[in-house]
């Protein structure tokens, strides 16, 4: 039971929930957007997160797309994480995201709320930063408008919109959803579990993309490592060390995983993605 | 558009074939509904954070954790407690394999072996796994639980 009293709102219409949220923000209230709710459930049970009035927008057509439109993939924000691994449209998303939570759990979560969950993980993402991928936006303060930008240009450690918009739908090119792929996730002892090292890795032109989760604290994409990653004049042990120097922030020491740990689980993982996609360089 | 506001309401949800009205706030989640309003305590209060998969329950056949699921967001849905699940086969399959000892967790991982049964029926040990990860059995009775599972994905994949 969520100790606390909120409104609870499900427009139909990508119209609907902007004007929703202009009204109940002009009534001064805090306005949460709720999909999957998974996260929201759980926080608002201990407290750790309140609001006045809660807009679910699984209501909402758009947020509910799971297909190839011409040629590019288009998953709406509310799709589930199950819905996801079965349809393999994109099996390295697919594979990635089963490894997210457990399986009942996935038949709430949604791929919108796991890019905005305020865990650290955010697995869903890797692929998707591999995959040059866009986004549509709706919302915000404005106008009922929808803007499509770079996923990039939205997702710096952390999903980053303006006040009032909600990711409606995540574009795929279709020539990203076949390339050789790698994804391995490390975690301390349970197969259900926050990750050590999660990585997720495709070969594009002949040169590897990787991102990570669990190792810092945020999921990142890296140009850096990368260019490590590719230059194959480096001996493998020196390789290795050369992208741990790059990694953006400290390595994460927690009950999960100490530092130290985690860089030994890193550095297999990265070892064993790169012998994985060797073949594809080629 | 649905709405509710601070006050309680009267929803009606579809549980196990029948219809009930119900009056929710919009903090209530649907174990607590279906335990405290319908009566229907098949589905147990555990962990109440998605871990244990004590209060799995189905909606539009798909197994849930409903603690994680609010009440209000499940009406258009078609619910299913282990109280609407009557002579399926994997409740004998439980029954021969000894796959019960508290008995507890029962309930919850009955109704995910049946919907796994019902979309899988050619399982393999893999997807088996897979979909058992949602459920905890604190006296660790996991292995007669999935031989029940198999036997039953077994003869339904024989039939």
């Amino acid at each position: 039971m969520i100790p606390f009293d909120f409104e609870y709102y499900k427009p139909a219409t990508v119209a609907e929930a902007c004007e929703t949220y202009r009204t109940l923000q002009e009534q001064k209230k805090s306005v949460v957007y709720y999909s999957g709710g998974t996260e929201f459930i759980t926080l608002a049970r201990v407290n750790q997160i309140s609001a006045d009035a809660v807009i679910d927008l699984k209501g909402i057509p758009e947020v509910q797309v799971l297909e190839m439109q011409g040629d590019q993939f288009i998953v709406g924000s509310a799709v589930t994480l199950n819905q996801i691994a079965e349809s393999r449209l994109f099996p390295l998303l697919a594979q990635t995201v089963r490894g997210v939570a457990d399986h009942n759990s996935r038949n709430k979560i949604t791929i919108g709320g796991n890019l905005g969950s305020r865990l650290s993980y955010r697995e869903g993402v890797l692929p998707l930063l591999l995959a040059d991928c866009k986004v549509r936006v709706a919302g915000g303060m404005k106008g009922e408008g929808e803007r499509v930008v770079s996923l990039s240009d939205v997702f710096d450690k952390q999903l980053n919109l303006e006040q009032g918009e909600f990711l409606l739908q995540i574009l795929v090119d279709k020539e990203y959803l076949d390339l050789p792929y790698v994804h391995l996730k490390k975690t301390k002892q349970s197969k259900v579990d926050y990750p050590l090292v999660s990585v997720a890795a495709l070969v594009k032109d002949k040169e590897i993309r990787m991102a990570f989760s669990g190792i810092c604290e945020y999921p990142f994409r890296l140009g850096e490592i990368e260019e490590v990653v590719n230059n194959t004049t480096f001996a493998r042990k020196e390789q290795l060390k050369q992208v741990v120097g790059k990694l953006p922030a400290a390595i994460l020491d927690d009950l999960h995983g100490s530092a130290g740990y985690r860089e030994f689980v890193f550095r297999n993982v990265v070892q064993e993605t790169i012998d994985a996609l060797e073949w594809a360089q080629k | 558009m649905i709405s509710n506001g601070k006050s309680k309401t009267v929803i009606e949800l579809h549980v196990n074939g029948d219809s009930h009205e119900v009056m929710v706030r919009s903090g209530d989640t649907l174990l607590d509904i279906l335990r405290e309003q319908l009566g229907l305590s098949g589905a147990k209060r555990s962990c109440e954070n998605g871990d244990c998969g004590a209060c799995t329950v189905l909606a539009d056949g798909k197994p849930i954790h409903s603690c994680l699921s609010l009440a209000i967001e499940s009406c258009d849905q078609s619910l299913m407690t282990i109280e609407g699940l009557m002579g399926s086969p994997i409740q004998q399959a439980f029954v021969d394999n000894w796959a019960i000892q508290c008995g507890f967790c029962t309930p919850g991982f009955i109704l995910n072996c049946h919907a796994l049964a019902t979309e899988h029926p050619n399982a393999s040990d893999e997807v088996i796994e897979e979909w058992m990860c949602s459920n905890l059995c604190r006296c660790t009775g996991y292995q007669e639980i999935k031989e029940a599972v198999q036997s039953v994905v077994r003869a339904s994949g024989n039939a």
